[in-house]
């Protein structure tokens, strides 16, 4: 099953719910376990809540999220124009959080990096980041009905 | 927001939401806290029965929480924590501070 869609929503948090959703229907197709999706939806949420919080600072702009379906291959894309990342590799160590307040916990690159195959982040400090995750939809040995 | 929480002797009991996001977790800390602050809150029970959805930003609540109570010896615990929270769980280190009660998410 090849796919592919592309997505782009206002940076508010109300939007977080609905990347999970859209990426959850996205995947359906190649019969992901409930765990596989479980496990995609963490990712999303955290990617798409880096962008809102950190790209964005909780002010306006505009997060895309693209995603493919290459046979059993989910490549997902979360991209901002916000305000990016000075040293991508300090913001990959877990509970390095730059806030706001004590309520991050510093855990959302950790959790991709936990619940997704692959985790790639680029970034250009004023330009936007984007996070670029991949993981194989394992062959459930279950009787789908084939078409 | 009401029936949510809920006072047991000293133990604060969170029903926690269906879903905890960056977008759920906020206005509940900030009523948790409006409790912890005003009644006398030693241990919280976070009750995550109705809960289907939770990333980090649930472990900034449940740390925040108990980072307000540890200091008096208080305890936090989880029930009712479905396979996707406790994976969660173990993957954060939640498990680290929070006392699991029923580890129905467990039994494979």
């Amino acid at each position: 099953m090849n796919n592919e869609i592309k997505l782009i929503f206002d940076a508010i948090s109300e939007n977080e719910a609905f990347a999970r959703v859209a990426v959850a229907a996205f995947m359906t197709p190649v019969n992901p376990t409930l765990e596989e999706i479980a496990d995609v939806k963490t990712a999303v949420s955290e990617a798409v809540t880096n962008a809102i919080v950190h790209g964005y600072g909780d002010g306006p702009g505009k997060v895309t999220m693209y995603c493919a379906l290459r046979d059993k291959r989910l490549h997902i894309e979360i991209m901002d124009t916000g305000r990016g990342i000075e040293d991508v590799e300090q913001a990959m160590e877990p509970l390095f959080t730059t806030g706001p307040g004590p309520e991050r916990s510093g855990m959302g690159f950790s959790f991709m990096e936990a619940f997704m195959d692959e985790l790639r982040v680029e970034s250009k400090p004023g330009r936007g980041t984007r996070v670029v995750m991949e993981k194989t939809i394992a062959e459930l040995p279950c009787a789908c009905g084939e078409d | 927001m009401e029936g949510r929480f809920q006072m047991l002797e000293n133990y604060l009991m969170i029903r926690m939401p269906e879903e905890i996001d960056h977008h759920q977790a906020a206005s509940l800390s900030k009523d948790a806290d409006r409790y912890i602050l005003g009644e006398q809150v030693k241990h919280i029970v976070f009750d995550f029965e109705d809960t289907r959805f939770m990333d980090s930003s649930g472990v900034g609540v449940v740390v925040g929480r108990y980072k307000k109570i540890a200091c008096f010896g208080g305890r936090v615990y989880a029930v009712h924590a479905n396979r996707q929270i406790m994976r969660i769980i173990q993957v954060s280190g939640l498990k680290k501070i929070l006392h699991i009660i029923d580890e129905e998410a467990e039994d494979e």
